[in-house]
């Protein structure tokens, strides 16, 4: 399947990654074979590769250590850095790498870890036909800075992460529920929500009934 | 307010919808207005939020695969192109070369029935009611096919991860090139119906203008940003599924206005049906792959997107080495782009947001989730 350019000779061969990466953790089969859905331990499990070549040494000369990792997974590259970095990176990103096109803003929920949230950016340039992602990871409570003032088209994306696990985005111009009623309590894709779970005292409110299950 | 005059003016603030024929689902936008023009407008959405994401993570792999056709139910056969695509690159994967034809043409046929339903619908916003009788006649031909091929007509689970569940039935070939020779002639009737119609261009042309750069800024894609002249589709800027073996053009608009929106998608349609001819051409003999029965990717995470008919569809998909995804993300088109309403419609006339709406071709389903 033709994806995103292979970074270097290093993720030729996605299918077996971890045989020939440096900081491969192994999987944890007994993990998930236990009990479905425990989530893996801290930090990055990842079988990734590095990611080298000339935006990965741009960053690296140009924010230093705010950058934690360049790397690829499966011929797909991705970047991690520290919650600060995010905005000037994105700017940068956007300015001086033709990044101009926010896919995407997204978390992923890892309730055991002390910070707790992945907080993923997906961009793509027009120019270079490439995407990368930009992965951050934030404590529950913490406030990241929006992005709005970098791409416009970050405003709903960052009201559906809020409305979706609690992050409040520092700055944002309308952080409110997007999805969800403005009233209902509780975030739905965090890990602790079950998945029939509900704001019973809003549904009592508001429909008139118990329970929706 | 003292000495207030019958010449002062307020801003109305005018609610339509959710419950309104023309917002194509639930939607609900406040309006605010000044006379005629509108100076701002906020959406409401939600009322169709199911929690798709949630619940992928409470299945298998293979489980999730049918709830995806519920997101944007009339062209289900994207949706589950996609997901297919992300998980079998989580797994490293790749649909032999028989199923990866057969996801196309039935993938283009959807684009088509997707756009029929948009121009149908489109043309009743904007007053032509015959449209979408023929549109829908010509629908139910393509319906008929995913009948006949799956069973089902509009949510339909047509592939599976690594490939298809069923084999082509006799007289696929045949049902298709049928279509296709009967489909073309039908799209010149619906444009002598309206490209040139006065009623039509009086509606449509300089209404709701979003340009290349607005559409980059606002991550918008698909038809609309085609329309403002950027040259990018997916299937071409990212090939899958085989598509660089296709000749097609990518056809784009200049103003970046309704019309423009209405002329590339009848365009589309048009280029969809060539590559479904060229397809059922060279459909290669062979295996129509085999989902594993276990399926339980190495952890890590993986973007994978294609171009659907509403514009780039994504699946961000977490795997934590277990046979249910940690996390699958939805980056859906309707979504991204309905955010640009509220520039299009803005300084424009109430009247317009009809048209407006219409031209975005949302799917509600999508939009929530």
């Amino acid at each position: 399947m033709a994806d995103e350019p292979k970074p270097e000779g290093g993720a030729a061969e996605p299918g077996k990654p971890a045989a020939e990466t440096p900081k491969a953790a192994p999987p944890k089969p007994a993990a998930a074979a236990a009990g479905g859905h425990t989530p893996p331990k801290p930090p990055a499990p990842m079988a990734s590769t590095p990611w080298e070549g000339e935006i990965p040494g741009q960053l690296k000369e140009r924010f230093g250590d705010q950058i934690r990792e360049c790397a690829a997974y499966l011929g797909q590259n991705f970047l991690a850095a520290k919650p600060d970095a995010v905005i000037p990176i994105l700017e940068f990103l956007k300015l001086e790498a033709d990044f101009d096109y926010l896919v995407d803003i997204t978390a992923v929920d890892y309730p055991k870890r002390a910070e707790r949230f992945d907080l993923i950016y997906i961009l793509y340039s027009f120019a270079r036909n490439e995407r990368l992602r930009l992965k951050t990871m934030i404590a529950d409570g913490a406030q990241p800075p929006t992005a709005v003032n970098v791409h416009v088209g970050a405003n709903w994306l960052e009201r559906e992460v809020f409305d979706m696990f609690g992050i409040q985005f520092a700055g944002h111009p309308d952080m409110r529920r997007i999805l969800m009623p403005e009233e209902w309590e509780g975030f739905p894709l965090r890990k602790e929500m079950s998945i029939i779970q509900q704001d019973d005292r809003w549904v009592k409110e508001n429909l008139g009934i118990e329970s929706g299950q | 307010m003292p000495d207030a005059t019958f010449l002062d003016t307020t801003e109305l603030v005018l609610n339509m919808g959710p419950q309104h024929p023309s917002t194509h689902g639930v939607l609900r936008v406040i309006l605010k207005l000044d006379g005629e023009k509108v100076m701002g407008t906020e959406c409401v959405i939600g009322y169709l939020h199911r929690g798709v994401e949630k619940i992928g993570e409470n299945r298998t792999y293979q489980q999730f695969a049918p709830y995806v056709d519920r997101m944007d139910y009339v062209a289900a056969v994207s949706n589950g192109l996609g997901y297919c695509l992300a998980v079998e690159k989580l797994l490293n994967i790749e649909a032999p070369a028989r199923a990866q034809v057969t996801r196309i043409i039935l993938t283009e046929l959807n684009r088509i029935a997707s756009h029929l339903l948009w121009l149908g619908t489109h043309a009743l916003d904007i007053g032509a009611i015959t449209p979408v009788f023929y549109c829908f006649r010509e629908r139910e031909e393509v319906l008929k096919i995913f009948e006949n091929y799956c069973g089902a007509r509009l949510t339909t689970h047509a592939f599976r991860i690594g490939g298809l569940q069923y084999e082509l039935y006799d007289g696929f070939e045949e049902q298709v090139k049928a279509f296709c020779d009967m489909f073309l002639p039908k799209v010149d009737e619906y444009e002598e119906l309206l490209t040139n119609n006065r009623i039509w261009v009086a509606r449509l042309k300089g209404v709701g203008i979003l340009s290349g750069d607005e559409c980059k800024e606002f991550g918008v894609t698909g038809p609309v940003l085609r329309a403002a002249g950027v040259k990018w589709d997916l299937r071409r800027a990212q090939p899958y599924s085989g598509y660089e073996q296709y000749d097609f053009e990518i056809p784009t608009g200049e103003n970046g206005d309704t019309y423009d929106r209405y002329m590339v998608r009848m365009q589309e349609m048009r280029q969809s049906v060539r590559i479904i001819r060229q397809a059922v051409d060279k459909i290669p003999t062979g295996p129509i792959g085999k989902t594993p029965k276990v399926i339980k990717p190495a952890t890590g995470e993986v973007y994978v997107s294609i171009e659907a008919p509403k514009g780039e569809l994504g699946y961000f998909v977490v795997s934590d080495n277990s046979t249910q995804p940690y996390r699958v993300r939805v980056r859906p088109p309707s979504f991204v782009n309905l955010q640009a309403l509220d520039r299009m419609v803005r300084g424009g006339l109430v009247a317009d947001v009809v048209a407006i709406i219409g031209t975005l071709d949302i799917v509600l389903g999508e939009v929530d989730r």
